[in-house]
Parts: structure tokens; sequence; C-alpha cells
């Protein structure tokens, strides 16, 4: 039982990384109805700036470097509401969708020429010792970013529930032309959303970058979560972070309980089977807002 | 109110096409302070699409607006418009369906608050004490519109004749200038009519607020309003009180069609 546990403890380590990705799309969604394939290239950027800040380039002090990087993230967010979608406004979805795919290159190629291609490890000095709690082993590490994921939530959760900024982020998701009769400069909104998927992005790559390294394979998490998306529902938040809980949790008690019988590697596809299998039930996800046209 | 009675609002010569179609064609009109103002006219006359000029959401191809005496530059965007003191409500309910309808009318008073993030994060006392005195006024505007025992209910739970007093209230909160109501009373029974149009006496005659509405209710608007500008097939045809535009031949052609034709 204590190894059954474990396992699950560790999927839902990996699961609060999908949340954190999806996180980003949900919130960029929300605000701008834009699915921003440039999400997974963003956590990706954010891990090679800090490398770049704190090892490759120059050698700040790790708050500096965490500081510079969030910096390097909120350019990226300006750049790209105001050169990429900012012409684009009352376009259809699938042009800005387009140009998030534009952006997504454009952020990989740039981190290859400043940085390079190969594999970096990042290290921040966390510890990572194993802890035995009642029997199970819980790294130290997981603990850490669990902590760093749980305070991001809980931090959204107060920004947009208690402040005016986060209410009229809330109300531009909902409603651009009443936000705009309202006095909220969308523009404005949409740059302060990407700031926050930046952010969030960060958090994501630099937890993911410490773990398994900083490598160009880190934007495909993107893909991964898709389907917690799909599961979460894309338009609600709390249903991502938990439907990330889910994938990460599945996937690796899959591969461990059930993988050995079907002669294993079924972590890669699971989660999209999960998803087909909502689809199916749920089609608007667990708890995404079902839309519902009226005639 | 205004000593010299300078308008608050003028436009002037006001022409949109959308396509081939002239939706406005050559429309001037002037709202005074103090006064509840409607626009009418059949279906398709270019109402809504006056409003959608007026508060900047079309600009208009050819002529201009003047607001508080200054000529508006032609490319200002609506929410700079909505910053100005134009508040409006929409003709199919625009509200925040994720929120309370406390939430709405808060989101209405964002112009009026000042602290932003930084302030925020930094003067959380200052940020607190701001948001209480805003709520203060968000409660005296839901008393006003008699909503108290729906604030906590999320807008869209709402009943349509609620919603519509809750947009009303999100207007108020910014306390416009200027209030644009689009068919405040579309859609609803008797008694919820007569309520809205006690609301908006209320608010232009207790509050003193500028009102500019479109309605299609005739017996409310001649009832209601002090001057009225009648619109057909995007041209103006008539203005005037509402005994004069009552005693119009050709307000009441356009309503009711001539025998010749």
């Amino acid at each position: 039982m204590a190894f059954f546990f474990e396992v699950l403890i560790t999927g839902l380590m990996v699961g609060i990384m999908y949340s954190l990705v999806a996180l980003g799309f949900a919130l960029i969604f929300k605000a701008s109805d834009v699915f921003n394939m440039a999400q997974g290239a963003m956590s990706l950027f954010a891990a090679l700036a800090l490398y770049g800040f704190l090892e490759q380039y120059l050698h700040l002090p790790l708050w500096l470097a965490l500081l510079c990087t969030v910096a390097a993230m909120i350019i990226w967010a300006y750049a790209i509401v105001f050169i990429v979608l900012k012409p684009l406004v009352n376009r259809p979805p699938l042009m800005l969708f387009m140009a998030t795919f534009g952006v997504a290159y454009l952020m990989e190629g740039i981190g290859q020429s400043i940085y390079g291609t190969q594999a970096k490890g990042l290290n921040l000095g966390i510890p990572d010792e194993m802890y035995e709690v009642a029997g199970i082993f819980i790294s130290s590490f997981d603990l850490f970013f669990a902590g760093v994921a749980a305070l991001l939530v809980l931090a959204l959760v107060w920004f947009f529930q208690k402040t005016r900024n986060g209410r009229a982020l809330r109300a531009v998701s909902d409603d651009h032309e009443a936000a705009l009769s309202v006095g909220i400069p969308l523009l404005k909104a949409w740059t302060l959303t990407w700031i926050i998927a930046g952010v969030v992005a960060t958090v994501a790559g630099v937890a993911w970058g410490t773990r398994l390294g900083v490598q160009f394979s880190l934007s495909f998490i993107a893909l991964k979560s898709l389907p917690v998306l799909i599961i979460g529902g894309i338009d609600s938040i709390p249903g991502v972070i938990l439907a990330g809980l889910i994938v990460g949790a599945c996937e690796t008690l899959g591969e461990v309980f059930i993988g050995p019988y079907v002669g294993g590697g079924i972590q890669t596809f699971l989660p999209y089977l999960l998803a087909l299998l909502v689809l199916y039930f749920k089609p608007y996800g667990l708890f995404g807002k079902e839309i519902v046209e009226r005639v | 109110m205004n000593e010299k009675n300078e308008p608050i609002l003028r436009a002037e010569n006001i022409s949109i096409s959308f396509g081939g179609l002239k939706a406005l064609d050559n429309v001037s009109l002037t709202i005074n302070p103090g006064e509840i103002f409607a626009i009418i006219g059949p279906n398709g006359a270019g109402k809504t699409t006056m409003l959608n000029v007026l508060n900047g959401f079309y600009k208009q191809d050819e002529g201009s607006i003047f607001f508080e005496g200054k000529k508006r530059p032609k490319n200002l965007k609506p929410n700079v418009i909505a910053a100005q003191g134009i508040a409006r409500t929409f003709q199919n309910l625009a509200l925040f369906t994720g929120m309370s309808a406390l939430g709405n009318i808060m989101v209405g008073r964002t112009m009026k608050m000042h602290s932003n993030i930084f302030s925020q994060a930094l003067y959380w006392g200052f940020s607190r004490k701001e948001e209480i005195e805003h709520r203060k006024a968000v409660e005296r505007i839901i008393d006003f519109l008699q909503i108290e025992n729906i604030r906590r209910t999320p807008a869209s739970m709402l009943p349509y004749g609620l919603r519509k007093r809750v947009e009303l209230a999100r207007a108020l909160a910014a306390e416009p200038k200027l209030l644009l109501l689009d068919e405040p009373m579309a859609g609803m029974n008797l008694e919820e009519k007569e309520d809205i149009a006690r609301f908006v006496l209320d608010a232009n005659e207790e509050l003193g607020y500028t009102i500019a509405l479109i309605e299609h209710d005739m017996g409310v608007v001649m009832d209601i309003c002090d001057r009225i500008v009648v619109l057909d097939f995007g041209k103006k045809i008539a203005e005037g009180t509402p005994d004069e535009i009552k005693a119009n031949p050709e307000v009441v052609k356009a309503y009711l069609g001539t025998a010749e034709s």
C-alpha cells in the first residue's frame, strides 16, 4: 500500500506541472479567446532565460536572476500583445491561434540562438532529500514545488477575486464590449493577462527545468496539457488545476500498475485516452461552462 | 447643472454606412444637461447605431461629436470615452455572467477607483479604504434600484428583468455625466416597465443624471422624456417635445405608413 501512495504522490507532483502549464492556457483563453500555442515555448524560454542569467552569461544571485527572468517574460507579453495580437483584433480565432504558433517558433528560435541547443542542468540549490512520512517516502524537492505551485494558485485566486484589476480581467473575459463600455482598456487587460501567463510559465518552466534539465522538449509539455484542458474544461481555472492532478496521477499509476501487463509505455497516451472518455461523456469538460446557443 | 446651459453632447451631421447601407444619414442631435432625451423610430431606423457612435463602438464616416463643448477626436477608444463619463446599457444585455450582481456593479465602478495593482501591493491600507468607500457607493446604488436581495446571486442565474436592472446599476456605478440606455424596457411586462420608468425618472430627478434612451414603448417615452428625436431609415425626421412629436405628421407616417403606399 505504501508503494501505491508513493506512486500516487509522484503522479500528483507531475500533475502539478501539467496544471501549471494548462493554467497558463486557461488564463489567456478566458481573457482573449486565444488558444495560446506558445504557452509551452514560454515555459521553455523562461527556464532558458533563468539559466542564462544564473549560469551561462551573468552570474547573478538567484533572486535577481528570477526577477530578470520575470522581466524578460513581461517584455515578451508586451511584444506579443502589441506586435502580434493588436493588428489581429476582431479577426477569427483561428488566425490568432496560428499567430501564437508563430510566436512559439519565434520564441524557440530566439531561445536557441541566445542560449544554444544543448540541454542544461538548472540547479537552484533546492535540497533533494527523501523524508519518510508514515512509511511513505516523499522528496523535499517535490514538496517545495508543490508548495510554490499552491502559493501561486492562491495568489491568482486572490488577485482575480479581490482586486480591481483582477475583476477587470474577469470582466474582459466575460464580455469584451461590455468591458470596454465601463472603461476597461482591452489591450492593457490583455497585456496583464499575458504577463500573468508569463509568470505562471516561469514557475512551470523552472520547476520542469530543475527536475528534467532545460531542454527543448520542454515546449512539448504544451501537448500534454491539451488533455488536461479537455478534461478540466478550458474556461475553468479550478477545473484545469484538478484535471492536471488527475492526469498526472492516472498516467503514473497506469504506467506502474497496468503498464507491465501491456508492455509499458502507456504513460504517453493514457492522458489522451482519458480526455477522449471525458469528451464522450462531458463534452465541455468536468468543470467547463456549457455553452447553450439560443435560437 | 451647467450655468450657460451648454449642451452636454452635440452630434453634428453624423453619417455612417455599412457596406452599401447608409445606417445614419446626416443626423444631428443635442443632449442638454439634466434632461431625459429619447431616440425613437421604427426597427432598423439607426437608433442603436447612433448610440454606438456616441459611445465610440462605431466611428462615424462623417460628422463630429462635441462632448462638454469640446470636439471629440474621431478615433477615441470606447474605454476612453467611458472614462470621460459616458456609460451605457445594451439592448441584448451584456452582463459579466461569471460574476455576481455585486461584482458586475463593482466593475462598473472601475473608472472611479484609482489604486492600481502596484499600490494594491504596496499600500494595502489605502487600497482597502478606497475599496470600502466604493463599496458604500455601490451599496447606495443597490438600495436605489432595490436589488439588495440579489447582490450575491451570479448574474447568469438572474431573471431577465433583474438582469436589466443590474445592468442599469452597473452603468450608474460609474457616476456618468451622460447615461445611454438602449431599450431599457424591452421585453418587460407592464409592472417591470413601470419600475424601470420610475428608476429612470428618479435617476434623473433625484440624482441629477442626464439620460439618453432608446425605447419602443411610446407611452413610456411620451410620459418620461423631455425631448425626442425621431429617426427613420437613418434620417432624422423630427425633433421636439413629446407633444410636438405626437402632432407631427411625418412621425405618424413613419410609424403607421401612408394610405397611398
